[in-house]
């Protein structure tokens, strides 16, 4: 004779996941790393904005990549090919990387003690945001070919982030995009979000985005001693 | 999609500590501001479910209202979503303070 228990759970969906992503991060901050989550929709600019930024940065500190995609590994090759360390994930059906996924690949990188870890994420703007990896923090990039309101359409993600970028500055006399509505949308869902506009294309803004990468390095810096204390 | 399969990967786990072999029922608790809409898990839950301990189990999803802390008029509000402004005040200083939560809360098994 079968009896029908009630069992108690209280389990967050994604425990497991937070658990193996909060490994990640002690490991990045004892490797004293900064690590990037890139999330965008595909074809925003995370692969060419990165290539320019890896290029510049390698030159002055340890960097490298961590390249997801569903299929191909293209976007390894083309950061490769700048003269930086990547590591291509492909999650096949799956549209989002996970903190496994990170802690193995990370493991097949060289050590990068005091650089900079790069994750490109899979080009979606939904599961990604829910998935901790174990980043200091999560980047949004957006470009101006994709409206205003993307904020309001899949504000997870802006929520989410700490900074969003606005890629494709080059095009914006071809289109018609108010950067300062994209703002200001995007400050709807996170008040505190951080906004640098660039053009992956020219360059253009990216000394705004070293600066903001040198505040982040900061910032850890001082959380690590006071720790410390 | 990833979302079932995290909540069926708890429920096999828990099924296997009780050497139990059929749930009747998943009682989850969602919040207006998590990363998914409870129509999107009902409508991929069954497929995820198929050939699992989970196979034919009721799902019962508890939803819980989102909530924030207004800047503006220094109070918790409830907001249905992200990037809605305060219903006292209009202002878009919102703090989410509640709501985010996506939690297996209990099951029913034989
Ligand atoms: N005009 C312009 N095109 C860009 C810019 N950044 C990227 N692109 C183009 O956008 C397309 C997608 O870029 P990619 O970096 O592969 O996007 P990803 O899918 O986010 O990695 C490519 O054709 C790029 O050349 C930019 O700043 N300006
Ligand atoms: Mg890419
Ligand atoms: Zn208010």
């Amino acid at each position: 004779m079968t009896r029908t228990r009630l069992v108690e759970i209280e389990r967050d969906i994604l425990d497991k996941n937070n658990g193996i992503a909060a490994n990640n991060r002690a490991l990045f901050i004892a490797d004293d790393l900064l690590v990037f989550n890139l999330l965008s929709s595909p074809g925003a600019g995370k692969t060419t904005l990165l290539v320019r930024a890896v290029s510049e940065l390698k030159c002055s500190r340890w960097v490298g990549v961590i390249e997801g995609d569903q299929q191909t590994s293209n976007d390894a090759k083309r950061i490769q090919a700048a003269g930086v360390p990547a590591v291509q994930i492909n999650t096949g059906k799956n549209c989002h990387l996970d903190a496994a996924m990170i802690g193995d690949a990370y493991r097949r990188l060289p050590l990068l003690s005091g650089g900079i870890l790069f994750i490109e994420n899979v080009g979606n703007l939904i599961c990604p945001a829910a998935f901790d990896l174990g980043e200091t923090c999560k980047i949004v990039v957006f470009s101006i070919t994709e409206g205003e309101d993307k904020p309001l359409k899949y504000p997870d993600v802006f929520a989410a982030s700490s900074l969003m970028v606005i890629n494709k500055i080059d095009l914006a006399s071809l289109l018609e995009f108010d950067v300062g509505k994209a703002i200001e949308y995007a400050r709807r869902v996170n008040p505190k979000i951080d906004v640098i506009v660039v053009s992956a294309r020219t360059g253009e803004g990216f000394a705004a985005l070293y600066a903001w990468i040198d505040r982040q390095a900061g910032r850890q810096r001082r959380a690590f001693e006071d720790k410390g204390r | 999609m990833a979302i079932c399969l995290g909540i069926i990967q708890i429920v096999e786990e828990k099924v296997h500590e009780r050497s139990s072999s059929r749930v009747r029922s998943i009682c989850l608790e969602m919040g207006a501001l998590s990363h998914a809409a409870p129509e999107a898990i009902r409508f991929c839950f069954a497929a995820a479910a198929t050939r699992t301990v989970a196979e034919g189990a009721a799902l019962n999803i508890v939803e819980l209202p989102g909530v924030a802390w207004c800047m503006s008029c220094s109070k918790s509000v409830e907001i249905a979503r992200r990037g809605e402004c305060c219903p006292c005040c209009g202002s878009y200083h919102l703090q989410v303070t509640a709501g985010e939560q996506m939690r297996v809360k209990e099951l029913e098994i034989d």
